[in-house]
């Protein structure tokens, strides 16, 4: 970590640079409250799809593969860009502990092929939207 | 839904990337077997069984979005775990990557059925 004792005399987390936790803070701010608004704006029960939390995993997995690869592999390293967009908007935009919640309901109501249908449409868009902004910020590196 | 109750919510989705953040880099510092993100697998364990144990416990309403949707909802992480799963294989690391995704989702399902039980015993 760069900035790791150079001065941040802090008692709390001392191992920590401050300025990326708070980054990631921040960014963890403004993903839960997006999910959390989808979530409490459009109530999904049981025994249908849950499309706010589709919605969010769906694009919080583009942004990250989108912005990781990028500040990867095509910008200069950044030391708050990653923690900030990466680990804090994107990481708590997406929800796995609600996806397995909503998996449980289902079951627990003999919805079976609701709670397949939700865990294969889930991982498999959530995966090709990863690989697809990947992909697709490959392609914008090789040509430029 | 008041001011103050979605103010909650963006502070505890902060402190819970936040704890995310911490709890991933203790595991990996301790788990460094292969290029495997033991980190985020814990991370996305510990947060369905406590999910579990409060919805197995009857906590609801502004409780559970507090705790449940705000809190281990930015706790765990579906992004990362995606991402990871992506660049295991793109690392020709198949068999790491099909591990991680079905080990997390049966685990995970494990975990917060777990949770639930040990909630509802309470």
């Amino acid at each position: 970590m760069i900035f790791a004792g150079s001065g941040y005399d802090a008692a709390l987390l001392p191992r920590y640079d401050r300025r990326e936790l708070a980054a990631i803070f921040s960014g963890g701010i403004v993903g839960a409250l997006a999910r959390a608004g989808l979530a409490e704006a459009f109530p999904v029960g049981p025994g249908s799809w849950p499309w706010p939390t589709f919605a969010v995993n769906i694009v919080g997995a583009f942004m990250l593969g989108y912005f990781v690869t990028r500040l990867q592999e095509r910008l200069p390293t950044s030391a708050y860009k990653r923690p900030f967009l990466g680990t804090g908007v994107c990481g708590a935009l997406t929800t796995f502990s609600t996806v397995q919640l909503e998996l449980y309901k289902m079951i627990e109501t003999d919805r079976w092929a609701l709670a397949t249908g939700y865990m294969a449409a889930t991982i498999v868009v959530s995966f090709v939207a990863v690989a697809g902004a990947t992909a697709m910020v490959r392609r914008v590196r090789r040509i430029v | 839904m008041t001011v103050g109750t979605w103010l909650l919510v963006g502070l505890l989705g902060g402190a819970g990337a936040v704890s995310r953040f911490v709890v991933d880099g203790l595991v990996s510092e301790r788990l460094t077997a292969g290029a495997f993100p033991w980190g985020t697998l814990m991370v996305n364990l510990s947060g369905a069984a406590l999910l579990g144990g409060l919805v197995g416990a009857a906590v609801s309403g502004t409780a559970l979005l507090l705790a449940g949707t705000a809190t281990l909802g930015s706790y765990t992480t579906l992004s990362t775990w995606m991402l990871e799963t992506h660049r295991l294989g793109q690392d020709d690391q198949l068999t790491g990557a099909a591990i991680n995704l079905v080990g997390s989702l049966v685990i995970g399902f494990g975990a917060l059925a777990a949770g639930h039980a040990v909630g509802a015993a309470l």
